[in-house]
C-alpha cells in the first residue's frame, strides 16, 4: 500500500477546511494534484532516480498537519535572526509552513518588489499566472505538496529592478509531536531584474520527527540574474523532501548553491530547464554528514537551446555511518549547438562505514558541444595527514583542515562575500564538531493543537 | 650529559620487508651528523621512522629523545618535543593556505607547552621574520601549502617551517635533491643560520656537495639497513672520490 493513501484520505475528509485557511489559486490546483496522486505511487528504494532514498518510507509515518493554520507565536521583543553576522539581509521568516509578512523588511525592498505570503490579496495576479506552472504535477512529490500546501512565499522582482541587498528567508520548524509541513515558494524574476536569496532551514525542536516537504518554482526572465543559497542546518529527526524547479530565459544567469551542513534525512531535487540562448547556470552543492545522516541530491540540467553554459559541482564529506547520494543528469537536446556543460561530483568517505552512491549522467543529442562529467569517491590524503602531523598539527586538526580545504571551491563559488566568510566559519565549526544550531533564532514556545490524521 | 638522540639496535619494516636491520646512532647537542649511503640503503626509512610515519613498523630496538621514549609518541608530539623532518618530497596540500597551516602548527605547539596562542599580529611578524631567513616570497606564504611551488621553493619552504618551529633536532632528508646551486646555497645558508650549540642536525644525503655548505662533525655510511662505517668529514670526501663500492666490498668481506 502506498503511503499516498493516507494523504488522499486526509484531503477527502478535511478538504474544505484546508481550502478555507488557504488561497483560491492554491485551492484551484488541488483537484489536478489529487487526480495525479490517484494515478501514481510514492517512489521507494530501487525505483529509478530513487535508488537510495525511499520516499514511500519517509512519507509513511503518521504525521500531524496544521490544517487550521494555528500560528506559532513569535517573540517580537527579540526579533529572531539567523546567525549570519555582517551579512545585511532583508529578513523574512516562516514558522513551520506559515509565511509571515514583514512590513519593516518589505519597506527596504525597491519599489514594485514583493515578498509576501501567497495568501495576501495584493499578489493575486502574479500567483495566478505562475503558480503550478513550473513544477510538474505528475511528479508525486510535487502533487502531494500541491494537494496539501496552504501557504507559500512569493518573491516577485519586476522587470529591470535590481535588489541590492540579499533577501533572506528563515524557515523554522518547531513541533511537540511528529508533524508534516508543506512549504511552497514561487519566485519570479522578470527580464533584466536581479535578486540574491538565502534560505536557511532550522529545526527548533529536539528529537521530534518532522517531515518538511517543499516545492520551489522559479521563473528567470531574459537577462535576469538569480542567486539562490539553500542552507540546511536541521535536527536528526528532520526529513526534508525538497524540489526546486527553474526555467531560465535567454541571457539569464543563475547560481544555485545547496548546502547541507546538518540534517536528518534529506532529499533535494534541483531541476533546471534552460530555454533561452546564451544563458549561464552554476549549480553547486556541498553536504557534510556524520552519525546516521542521509543526504541525497538529485539534479537535472536541460540544455534545450544552444549557446548556453552550465557548470555543476557537488562535494560530500561523509563520516561515521552517514550515507550520501548524488545523481546528476545533463541533457543536451537536439539542436543545441555550442553547448558547454560540465558536471563533477567529488566525495570523501572519512570513515570505513560511510557510504557514497554517485551517478553522473550526460546525454547529448547535438554535435559541436563541449561537455564533461566525472565522479570520485576517496579518502583523506594520508601523505598530507602525516606531513601536517610532523609539523605538530594533531590528527584531528589535520583532518579538519583537509576536509575544510576540500570544500573550499564550493565556498569560493558563493557570490556574497559576507556569506562566503560566514559559510567558511560554519563549515569549520561543523568539521570541528562544535556546530550548534543558530542560537539566536528564537521563537517562543507554544503548544500546538493539531488535527491528528486517522 | 645524556645524549639528545640515542638510537639502539633499531629494526623497522614496511609491508613485511625489513629495511632497518639494527641501527645504532648517538647525537649530542651542537652536533651535525651526515648519513650517506647508496640508493636503497635505508636512509629515508630511518628519517621516516624517527618522524613516526605510520607506514613503517618498528620491530625492534629503542630510540630515546631528550630522555623520552620517542617511539611511544605520536608524530605531532615528536614535533612538539623538538623533532623536525625536512621532507625529500614535501607534500602539496591544495586548499590549505600556508598561513593557516603554519598558524595551526605554531599554536598547537604552544598549546602543548600551556602557552596562549599567538595573536594575529605576533604571528604575522614571526612569519615575516622567518621568511627572510630563506628568502621565501610573501606570495608563496599566501598560497596553498607547496601547491605549484618549484622544487627549490618547496625545499626553502621546508627550512622556513623549521625556522618557525625552532626544533632541537632537524633531520634533512635529501634536502639537496632537485636543487640548482643557487637554491642549494640559500637552503644551506638557512640551515646554518638556524644552527646553535643547543640544537643538532642530521643531514641525509647521497652526495658530498651539500656537505660543502653544511659542515658535518660526523659522517656515517648506511648500507643494507646498518651503519657500516663512521668517520669525520674526510670520509665524505673519500666517498665522493671512490664511490660506495669499496664500502660494499668491506662489508661483504667482514661477513666472511
Amino acid at each position: 500500500m502506498s503511503s499516498i493513501k493516507q494523504y488522499i484520505d486526509l484531503y477527502n475528509e478535511f478538504g474544505p477546511r484546508i481550502n478555507t485557511a488557504s488561497h483560491e489559486v492554491l485551492n484551484a490546483m488541488r483537484p489536478a494534484a489529487l487526480a495525479s496522486l490517484n494515478e501514481c505511487r510514492m517512489p521507494s528504494k530501487g525505483d529509478e532516480n530513487y535508488e537510495i532514498s525511499d520516499l514511500d518510507a519517509i512519507y509513511s509515518p503518521d504525521y500531524g498537519v496544521n490544517i487550521d493554520r494555528l500560528d506559532v507565536a513569535v517573540d517580537t521583543e527579540e526579533p529572531f535572526r539567523c546567525d549570519v553576522p555582517n551579512l545585511s539581509t532583508i529578513l523574512f521568516y516562516a514558522s513551520n509552513d506559515i509565511y509571515h509578512d514583514n512590513q519593516l523588511a518589505s519597506s527596504q525592498l525597491p519599489k514594485g518588489v514583493v515578498v509576501a505570503s501567497m495568501r495576501s490579496a495584493e499578489v493575486d495576479e502574479v500567483v495566478k499566472r505562475y503558480y503550478g506552472k513550473v513544477a510538474p504535477i505528475d511528479n508525486p512529490q510535487v502533487a502531494l505538496n500541491t494537494l496539501l500546501a496552504q501557504d507559500g512565499m512569493l518573491v516577485y522582482v519586476p522587470a529591470g529592478t535590481v535588489v541590492e541587498k540579499p533577501i533572506q528567508l528563515v524557515n523554522l520548524s518547531r513541533a511537540a509531536s511528529p508533524m508534516m509541513t508543506n512549504r511552497r515558494m514561487l519566485i519570479v524574476v522578470e527580464d533584466m531584474a536581479q535578486v540574491k536569496m538565502l534560505v536557511c532551514d532550522h529545526t527548533q525542536s529536539g528529537d521530534v520527527d518532522l517531515l518538511n516537504t517543499q516545492v520551489i518554482e522559479v521563473v528567470v526572465g531574459k537577462g535576469a540574474t538569480f542567486d539562490f543559497y539553500d542552507l540546511e542546518e536541521a535536527s536528526a529527526g528532520t526529513h526534508r523532501v525538497s524540489s526546486m524547479w527553474v526555467r531560465q530565459a535567454a541571457d539569464s544567469n543563475v547560481l544555485i548553491n545547496g548546502i547541507t551542513l546538518m540534517n536528518g534525512t534529506t532529499r533535494n531535487d534541483y531541476h533546471i530547464e534552460i530555454d533561452g540562448e546564451r544563458a549561464e547556470t552554476q549549480l553547486l552543492g556541498m553536504a557534510i554528514a556524520s552519525g546516521s545522516q542521509h543526504v541525497d541530491n538529485h539534479t537535472y540540467i536541460g540544455h534545450n537551446v544552444g549557446y548556453c553554459r552550465s557548470n555543476e559541482l557537488f562535494k560530500y564529506v561523509l563520516d561515521d555511518d552517514a550515507v550520501g547520494a548524488f545523481a546528476g543528469k545533463i541533457l543536451v537536446a537536439p539542436g543545441s549547438p555550442r553547448t558547454e556543460a560540465y558536471q563533477s561530483n567529488r566525495n570523501i568517505c572519512a570513515s570505513g562505514n560511510a557510504k557514497m552512491f554517485t551517478k553522473p549522467q550526460l546525454e547529448i543529442y547535438t554535435d559541436d558541444v563541449k561537455c564533461g562529467h566525472g565522479a570520485t569517491v576517496g579518502q583523506l590524503d594520508q601523505d598530507a595527514m602525516f606531513y601536517m602531523q610532523t609539523r605538530g598539527i594533531s590528527c584531528r586538526e589535520a583532518r579538519t583542515l583537509l576536509m575544510q580545504a576540500f570544500m573550499s571551491d564550493i565556498i569560493d563559488g558563493v557570490r556574497l562575500d559576507a556569506l562566503k566568510d560566514r559559510l567558511r566559519h560554519l563549515v569549520e565549526k561543523r568539521f570541528a564538531g562544535t556546530l550548534a544550531q543558530c542560537r539566536s533564532c528564537t521563537v517562543a514556545q507554544v503548544c500546538h493543537t493539531k488535527i491528528k490524521k486517522k | 650529559m645524556t645524549a639528545m638522540l640515542e638510537i639502539k639496535d633499531l629494526h623497522a619494516q614496511i609491508e613485511g620487508k625489513e629495511i632497518l636491520k639494527g641501527i645504532d646512532l648517538t647525537v649530542n647537542e651542537g652536533e651535525v651528523h651526515a648519513i650517506m649511503g647508496p640508493n636503497g640503503s635505508g636512509k629515508s626509512t630511518l628519517a621516516s621512522v624517527l618522524a613516526g610515519n605510520p607506514a613503517f613498523a618498528v620491530t625492534g630496538g629503542s630510540v630515546t629523545f631528550n630522555g623520552k621514549d620517542l617511539l611511544a609518541m605520536s608524530p605531532e608530539d615528536r614535533s612538539h618535543e623538538g623533532l623536525f623532518l625536512s621532507f625529500q618530497y614535501p607534500v602539496e596540500i591544495p586548499g590549505v593556505s600556508m598561513v593557516n597551516f603554519m598558524r595551526a602548527a605554531v599554536n598547537e605547539k604552544r598549546k602543548y607547552y600551556h602557552q596562549e596562542p599567538l595573536s594575529a599580529s605576533e604571528f604575522l611578524k614571526l612569519m615575516r621574520e622567518k621568511r627572510a631567513i630563506v628568502e621565501l616570497d610573501n606570495k608563496l606564504a599566501s598560497r596553498s601549502v607547496n601547491e605549484g611551488f618549484s622544487g627549490g621553493e618547496k625545499k626553502r619552504n621546508e627550512i622556513f617551517q623549521m625556522a618557525m618551529l625552532q626544533p632541537k633536532l632537524s633531520i634533512l632528508d635529501e634536502t639537496d635533491s632537485g636543487l640548482d646551486i643557487d637554491a642549494l646555497r640559500t637552503v644551506a645558508g638557512g640551515v646554518n643560520k638556524l644552527k646553535t650549540d643547543k640544537n643538532a642536525t642530521i643531514v641525509i644525503t647521497h652526495y658530498q656537495r651539500l656537505l660543502d655548505y653544511i659542515k658535518p662533525d660526523f659522517v656515517h655510511v648506511l648500507y643494507k639497513g646498518r651503519i657500516v662505517k663512521t668517520g669525520g668529514p674526510e670520509l665524505a670526501l673519500v666517498l665522493e672520490d671512490k664511490g660506495y663500492d669499496w664500502i660494499k666490498q668491506e662489508f661483504e668481506d667482514s661477513k666472511g
